[in-house]
């Protein structure tokens, strides 16, 4: 029982809350699934209920709303240019999903949906596959022209551009194992120190006097994940804004 | 910068607040310059905000390795696909994996902007900053 409390893995684990067995696929309604419903829910909801009633001069909550449109719009014109603004709907859905998963997982006893790499990892390749799919449909082959960068000597060419690719390529790996890690990360070091207050606690007098230290730690610690979360999400999305930014201008 | 703008902002007052209910073309002028004022404002803070940010001790490592670990590991993929499916058993493999670790220390590199990214109008990122996103 004590291991089960102070186990920092126990909250990745995904459950099945509804079995679903098509095919031989295992397409089970899990613990992951639920959040991401209740995430896409909150998100929405909170959109639509707040700027369903608009006025001019805006409430608070309506001015949150504004506020992450004004944010993530001009995050995207500096990114990726005015043309940008055609994937607005896109990053600003990516934005607002990460942002309120990362927040909804902060909450006790809530599954942190971006803390699994296959989620995140999924979120990247839907961006490295909108980039090339509208690079190879707006620019075709000068797409290519990516790679190439100019002023190189003939004979480095083809290493320069194989390393170029290889860079290329490691673009999702790196933008989805850097949303995972930090969720991951802070959440397993949060639940490592609260482990402590437990471990302690459970000591009698010295070690509730000795369980204050990683009490504190904790408190401060969770006030950095906040900040994690809304970084991350941001890092994601600016990342997103620079790699669309090739598919709409790939050199020249 | 600051200062211009502060010495702006003061004088605007004086010399406008003559006619400040003049009609509509006054308030057509007071809204165009509040938006410039506020370009003019917002533009010098735009750099540092939305360039990175600067990441501190965790959050630099994570973000460093992964883009290290992503470029060595896309290179083995790449190596192990090409043995898989062309035959060249370790040949591949050996040189796609030294590929790979250039690939990972020029992410590295760009990450932290030691490295300027050599194809002009990609990758806004680095240090040349807003400087091509038209």
């Amino acid at each position: 029982m004590a291991t089960d409390k102070v186990d920092p893995i126990h909250q990745f684990h995904l459950n099945d809350l509804i079995p679903v067995n098509i095919g031989g696929l295992d397409l089970s309604f899990t613990n992951s699934s639920l959040f991401m419903v209740i995430v896409a829910v909150v998100t929405a909801g909170f959109l639509y209920l707040t700027t369903a009633n608009r006025g001019l001069v805006p409430t608070r909550l309506q001015s949150i709303s504004e506020m992450s449109y004004e944010f993530v719009a001009s995050m995207l014109r500096d990114g990726a240019g005015s043309q940008g603004m055609r994937f607005f709907p896109f990053v600003f859905s990516l934005f607002m999903f990460i942002l309120v998963a990362n927040l909804v997982g902060m909450v006790p006893y809530f599954f942190t949906v971006t803390s699994h790499i296959i989620v995140t990892f999924a979120f990247s390749m839907l961006v490295i596959g909108l980039v090339v799919v509208y690079g190879f449909w707006k620019h075709g082959f000068h797409f290519l022209n990516l790679f190439v960068p100019s002023g190189v000597p003939g004979a480095l060419m083809p290493l320069v551009v194989m390393i170029e690719v290889i860079s290329f390529l490691s673009r999702p790996i790196s933008l989805s194992v850097r949303l995972f890690a930090n969720m991951l990360a802070g959440h397993i070091t949060l639940k490592v120190f609260a482990g402590f207050v437990f471990s302690l606690g459970s000591m009698g007098a010295i070690g509730i006097g000795g369980a204050i230290l990683p009490l504190a730690m904790t408190v401060a610690l969770t006030g950095l994940e906040f900040l994690v979360a809304f970084l991350q999400a941001y890092v994601f999305a600016v990342l997103t804004c620079m790699y669309l930014n090739d598919a709409l201008h790939p050199g020249h | 910068m600051v200062d211009s703008n502060d010495a702006d902002r003061n004088a605007n007052p004086g010399a406008g607040g003559g006619n400040p209910e003049k009609g509509g073309d006054s308030l057509e002028a007071r809204r165009k310059r509040l938006a410039t004022e506020l370009a003019a404002r917002s533009a010098p803070e735009a750099p540092e905000v939305e360039g990175r940010e600067k990441p501190q001790g965790f959050a630099l490592a994570v973000k460093l390795s992964s883009e290290f670990i992503a470029g060595v590991l896309v290179g083995a993929l790449l190596g192990y696909i090409l043995d898989r499916f062309a035959g060249t058993t370790p040949w591949g493999m050996i040189v796609f994996l030294l590929l790979g670790f250039c690939a990972g220390v020029l992410n590295v590199l760009r990450s932290t902007g030691a490295v300027s990214t050599p194809v002009p109008g990609s990758r806004s990122g680095s240090t040349d900053q807003g400087t091509h996103n038209q």
